[in-house]
């Protein structure tokens, strides 16, 4: 990680090509891990729809709205943190990446609240209230459980990751001349909204 | 090594390029759920799913920076996308004829 040094770098060029390639490869390995579960949706949407209608219409719209717009808006301050960085405008990127940290523990404390308005109404996997309700609605509560947890523990490792190049760049090691750990960071937080653009429709507005 | 003109390195995206794409976002965001509450029948999801799709085309594209790589970068995703539709297209073979 620290090669940045000029002697080392000399001897090691970075790779930016391949250094971003590497995460794109994981990207699409990660794309893969959640198509399955849009596999799933799909196929018990097709088997229950009036379930996965019932579902849909007890989440919370404001919730699910209300995150789109806080992952939307993290993914523009980091797209902008790398923008600043490359002009050089080291302390602006450190304020954007502090702006996405801040934007992802909001989506965090929302969830945490969703959620559990949703299991003191009883509904969580395996909850004796849910084995009441019919097949479909059952099937949706655990992909929607399922799904938005996965997606959740990737927001968390995001903010982390985050927090990470945050040091970074406060330590001068990821700067204006080295600057693909913000990057990559940063496409790993893209992916993180790219899932949830998914998510939102497929959940929250089905009716 | 990489003297050539820092080729690899990334080209710049303009603040006023990324705040235009986010302000996108958030229009189609609302015209998503608009849409979502106008009865369509299966439409509908058809409607949910494309909206979606022209979303991350805009986050791959400008945040991501799709838009400025090389062409391995594009055939790579081009595959995964591809891979992706083949799974769930041969699922369904099996749901819905079986």
């Amino acid at each position: 990680m620290n090669d940045s040094t000029p002697e080392n770098h000399a001897a090691h060029p970075k790779d930016y090509l391949g250094a971003k390639l590497g995460m794109w490869l994981f990207l699409f390995t990660e794309v893969l891990l959640f198509g399955g579960l849009f596999i799933l949706y799909a196929v018990y949407l097709q088997r229950y729809p009036e379930g996965f209608k019932l579902g849909g219409d007890q989440l919370n719209v404001w919730f699910g709205g209300g995150n789109t717009l806080v992952l939307l808006t993290s993914s523009l301050s980091v797209a902008m943190a790398i923008t600043a960085l490359q002009r050089g405008r080291v302390k602006q990127a450190a304020n954007l990446v502090g702006v996405t940290v801040i934007m992802a523990l909001w989506f965090l404390v929302n969830k945490f609240f969703e959620w559990s308005a949703k299991i003191q109404h009883g509904i969580y996997p395996s909850s004796e209230h849910l084995k009441e309700m019919p097949g479909g609605e059952q099937v949706f509560f655990n992909i929607y459980y399922l799904s938005t947890g996965l997606h959740g523990i990737h927001v968390l490792v995001g903010m982390f990751v985050m927090i990470w190049v945050l040091i970074l760049i406060k330590k001068g090691k990821v700067n204006p001349d080295d600057y693909v750990t913000l990057e990559n960071a940063g496409l790993y937080w893209h992916l993180v909204d790219l899932i949830w653009i998914f998510i939102f429709p497929l959940y929250y507005l089905i009716l | 090594m990489r003297d050539e003109t820092d080729g690899d390195k990334g080209h710049i995206v303009p603040y006023a390029t990324l705040v235009i794409v986010w302000a996108a976002l958030l229009t189609l965001t609302i015209l998503t759920v608009a849409v979502s509450r106008i009865d369509l029948g299966m439409l509908n999801i058809w409607a949910a799913l494309g909206i979606a799709c022209s979303k991350s085309v805009l986050v791959i594209s400008f945040f991501m920076h799709m838009k400025y790589e090389n062409r391995l970068f594009k055939l790579f995703l081009m595959i995964a996308l591809i891979t992706l539709a083949t799974f769930i297209g041969f699922t369904f073979f099996d749901v819905m004829y079986r």
